[in-house]
């Protein structure tokens, strides 16, 4: 305590002034000389009047501290107190401080990383200048919000409520720096980007709005912080340097300062490109077409003064002008704002549902963890009943003990709070440099800010005082002269008491994550098996984009030609295959179709939305799609024969209305296109997300739609490690400046599973938090009553009581309370998986592995935690107990 | 010393301004005040004094200042203030009511039925 004194007295004087001390300390005096002078005055000598006068006074220290209290001023000074007191009692029982804080630190920990995230992604603003004024743009209610470049033109210039609009797109281009050509992500971004943003560069200059005179006028490049940092180590001279981006030459003008990466949360570009170049990064010019969406998001700040509701009504009104203007390709003509950062309504809700669950979840275990101490506090209370009944009687009052016993519970709930931010600051920390996928730059900002730190300090601050209220009541009824009296003998009460309740709970909640957990894992499991739609195993894929190596469009299909060709001649590959983009990597293509006899085709007239894929004639056999009816390609479907397509079985029903037909008919595409109907493929998984419903999918031959960037798709009977070098060499004596980025399906497929992964990893570690919660709350109740019931159960077996009958007398209740906790936890937790079908592929509650499994952990933690505490109730020595007492 | 009787809860502070209603008095004094004036038939432990001193400072009801006593000693003198005063005479006319009430009640005969 030696360092706690050192701080306490000059705290002391700092909060209460040392002259209303001495003041006080004078009057006093004063009055015991008043007194004294006047037992003087009547026959007693000075020293014993004083003696007199000063046992007459009472209690002074007492009477002092009355008078502070009576000031109001010395708050601190008990507070002070009471945390020395409380240091001390902790100090003595290091055993019941240990498991307290650890429990708490475990459970706010688990609630500030899950705030720290939600944070991050849902309340923090972007991290540019004025944030909280940045808005993207939403087309209607649409899923998507890609627009169109001419559309985004006029909404730039015709609204009056923004500053300025910005827009970028997401490209991948095979960037040559002089080394190795490598495919790295960046973004396409309009003139005005950084100016809109107000970033300022850290390095170089960025590109205007000045700069863009037509297509392809702005060969700029600027570097993100990152790229430069590790591929020019940092080399201050790299502005003016000239780069080759798909074979055309970039100068590099700048680099973005550190904290900035980009306007997508969890997306880090590794360069920035003025948009009118677009064409050049992407092989696709799409610049003036206005039925061609890509411009992956448009964004700005609101002018000041302009509420969100003007700016969309503003945005609006340019809508219906494009919507008159050209009812052919606008037809939706309304436009509202939504955060950026999400990509609109496409990732947000379901990031948003998943970490609701989450946060619900941590909820609970926080709740758990209360209850848990509180059980503990209480038991701690009764077993201190001697202490607070002796200082009750010595003339304590009941809310000075309740103030300590709070201090203690917020010292330790301080504590453990303490820990867990310590220890979710170090989490985060690593999740905000974590690179999931080797080719695609994951950035996940979820470093912690001071919102973090304050709602942690909150939580442990409310969950110290929701336990430390719990022995309230058995203080506020201790009768000290019943206590003295009969001493710390145990209540043989059999009524329900506020700990039962609190272990019932707390045994719920945890059987709630148990059946979460599995529920989780049960779907990831689910979804491994589900039917794909292709089968991934003993597939390479090589992922190469021919107009990156300079390649013109009237090249590309002989390029292709030839490269499946080639692969053939791999020994053990058995087919190869041409696709876009494989089905579940992320980013795919989307069209509307319309039905044969739709002629008028305006968006809103279109029978649904279909994933479509541009496939060589191998490809169905490659991928291992099964054909159900009709053919599959040839060669023959080229570019002057009739347009065709396959479809999937969802396509058949919602489209061309049942898949019987399906072969031979006809639908439209946007542009007017009759395309006939030759094959008929089982439904599978298209999007990045295995938890997807059904959706129609279509596929197009590659002569007939060409695609530069594709992938190759090999099958091979062949160890894939061993097949990869000969794709390398393959492809190197085809075209040595050629990037190629080769992985198995199997790995690709870690992307599609990424969300499940997520969520299974993040409800486990949460129902084993929940466990280990019940199984010291269980282990707690258990080793008190017996421990309370040693004399007891001593004289049971002294007169003779069977094992069974010891534990039953021992353990009984604890049981009893396990399963009633047990079996209310996996009512709840049925009801809660409603919730998981968020998150986690076909979540269904009436799943008997399920039931079994929760009752089967709940089991097996009931065991573990009374097994100490059986073994210590059957080894009871009668004689020795006897002879104690 | 044994017939002095115990003070009722919160009557303190009502003895305290009915003593300083005569004139300043110092801590000491206002206890002998009481004493005097109410025939030395109550028990006040002279510690307990200060609380109840303290607190009628804090609430306005009195004002004290340093000065020297009768004894050539120093010593704090309080005196009422004007909210003291007219809380003395609102006090006194509840107390009155209250102690003529519960005087009247146990006094009642009862009635023969």
């Amino acid at each position: 305590m030696k360092l706690f004194d050192w701080i306490r007295f000059p705290m002391a004087s700092l909060f209460q002034p040392a002259k209303l001390r001495a003041e006080m300390e004078e009057e006093l005096r004063s009055h015991v000389e008043h007194r004294a002078d006047d037992l003087v005055r009547s026959g007693m000598s000075r020293d014993q009047a004083d003696r007199q006068a000063r046992i007459e006074f009472g209690a002074r220290e007492k009477y002092k501290e009355e008078c502070q209290e009576a000031l109001g001023g010395n708050f601190l000074a008990t507070l002070l107190q009471d945390l020395r007191f409380s240091l001390r009692v902790l100090r003595k029982s290091p055993g019941f401080t240990f498991a307290a804080v650890v429990t708490l630190a475990l459970a706010i920990g688990a609630n500030a990383l899950v705030f720290a995230v939600v944070n991050a992604l849902f309340l923090r603003p972007l991290n540019v200048p004025h944030g909280e004024s940045l808005y993207s743009l939403q087309r209607g209610n649409e899923k998507y919000i890609v627009q169109s470049y001419p559309d985004y033109l006029d909404l730039r210039d015709r609204n009056r409520s923004f500053d300025d609009l910005a827009a970028y797109s997401i490209s991948q281009a095979g960037l040559d720096t002089g080394k190795d050509p490598a495919t790295v992500w960046g973004y396409t971004a309009s003139g005005n980007y950084f100016d809109a943003l107000g970033i300022q560069p850290y390095l170089g200059r960025f590109f205007h709005g000045s700069d863009e005179h037509g297509p392809n006028s702005a060969p700029y490049i600027v570097l993100s912080y990152a790229y430069w940092h590790t591929h020019f180590q940092d080399d201050q001279g790299v502005v003016g340097r000239q780069v080759r981006m798909n074979k055309h030459p970039f100068t590099i003008i700048g680099v973005a300062p550190p904290e900035f990466h980009g306007t997508l949360i969890f997306f880090s570009p590794s360069f920035f490109v003025p948009i009118v170049n677009h064409s050049q990064v992407d092989a696709w010019d799409d610049m003036n077409s206005r039925g061609s969406r890509w411009v992956f998001e448009i964004l700005g700040h609101v002018k000041a003064g302009v509420t969100p509701a003007q700016a969309s009504a503003d945005l609006s009104s340019v809508g219906a002008y494009l919507q008159s203007t050209y009812p052919k390709d606008d037809d939706q003509k309304t436009y509202s704002l939504v955060r950026p950062g999400l990509h609109g309504n496409f990732f947000a809700p379901a990031v948003r549902a998943f970490l609701t669950g989450l946060m619900l979840l941590a909820g609970l275990i926080l709740l758990a963890a209360c209850a848990n101490l509180g059980s503990l506090f209480a038991a701690r209370a009764s077993d201190r009943g001697r202490e607070v009944a002796l200082r009750i009687a010595l003339g304590s009052s009941r809310s000075r003990i309740l103030r300590q016993l709070m201090t203690e519970a917020v010292l330790i709930s301080m504590a453990g709070g303490t820990l867990g931010l310590a220890v979710s600051v170090v989490l985060l920390r690593r999740l905000s440099v974590w690179q999931p996928f080797p080719e695609f730059p994951i950035h996940i900002p979820v470093n912690p800010d001071a919102s973090v730190y304050w709602v942690a300090l909150g939580l442990a601050l409310v969950s110290g005082i929701l336990f430390g209220i719990v022995p309230v009541r058995q203080v506020l009824n201790a009768n000290p002269y019943e206590v003295v009296k009969a001493g710390s003998s145990a209540r043989m009460g059999r009524r329900v008491t506020v700990r039962d309740v609190l272990l019932v709970v707390q045994i719920a909640i945890c059987a709630v994550l148990v059946t979460a957990s599995l529920v989780a894992v049960r779907g990831l499991a689910r979804s491994m098996h589900a039917n794909l739609g292709f089968e991934p195993r003993n597939v390479l894929l090589a992922q190469t984009v021919l107009s990156m190596a300079g390649y013109s469009e009237d090249r590309i299909p002989a390029m292709q030609e030839r490269m499946i060709e080639a692969m053939k001649t791999i020994p053990g590959v058995t087919d190869a295959a041409l696709v876009d983009t494989p089905p579940l990597h992320m980013g795919w293509s989307i069209s509307t179709v319309f039905k044969d006899q739709t002629a008028d085709l305006r968006p809103s007239n279109a029978a649904a939305t279909a994933v479509y894929y541009r496939v060589s004639p191998e490809y169905l056999r490659t991928a291992g799609t099964a054909l159900l009816a009709g053919r599959g390609f040839s060669s023959s479907d080229s570019k002057d024969a009739p347009r065709v397509a396959i479809v999937n079985g969802e396509f058949a029903r919602t489209i061309l209305g049942s898949k019987a037909s399906a072969v031979g008919s006809h639908f439209k595409m946007p542009d007017g296109t009759r395309v006939l109907v030759v094959g008929l493929v089982e439904d599978g998984k298209y999007t990045a997300n295995l938890a997807e419903d059904p959706q129609p999918a279509m596929f197009f031959p590659l002569l007939q739609l060409p695609a530069s960037d594709t992938t190759l798709l090999l099958r091979s009977s062949r160890d894939l490690q061993l097949v990869a070098p000969a794709i390398r060499t393959k492809m190197r004596s085809l075209d040595a400046g050629l990037p190629v980025f080769i992985q198995t399906w199997d790995e690709e497929m870690n992307g599609a599973l990424f969300g499940s992964r997520v969520a299974t990893v993040s409800l486990g570690v949460l129902g084993m938090m929940g466990a280990m919660l019940s199984i010291t709350g269980i282990f707690g109740m258990a080793a008190y009553s017996v421990s309370k019931r040693m004399r007891e159960l001593g004289i049971r077996v002294a007169l003779g009581a069977q094992k069974t009958e010891v534990l039953q007398t021992a353990l009984g209740r604890a049981v009893k309370l396990l399963a009633v906790g047990s079996a209310l936890g996996l009512l709840l937790g049925l009801l809660a998986t409603r919730v998981l079908a968020f998150i986690v592929y076909q979540a269904t509650p009436r799943d008997p592995f399920v039931m079994v499994g929760v009752v089967f952990a709940m089991i097996v933690l009931g065991l573990l935690a009374t097994w100490i505490p059986a073994q210590r109730a059957l080894s009871i020595d009668p004689l020795a107990l006897l002879r104690e007492e | 010393m044994t017939d002095q009787a115990q003070l009722l809860p919160g009557t303190l502070d009502l003895l305290i301004l009915r003593a300083v209603s005569l004139g300043p008095l110092h801590g000491y004094g206002i206890l002998l005040r009481i004493g005097q004036i109410s025939g030395n038939a109550l028990m006040i432990e002279q510690g307990a004094l200060y609380p109840g001193l303290f607190r009628l400072v804090k609430q306005g009801l009195l004002k004290a200042s340093w000065g020297t006593s009768d004894n050539n000693r120093r010593a704090k003198f309080y005196e009422l203030t004007t909210a003291g005063r007219s809380r003395l005479q609102v006090e006194t006319d509840s107390w009155n009511r209250l102690a003529g009430a519960i005087a009247a009640a146990l006094s009642q005969q009862p009635e023969e039925a």
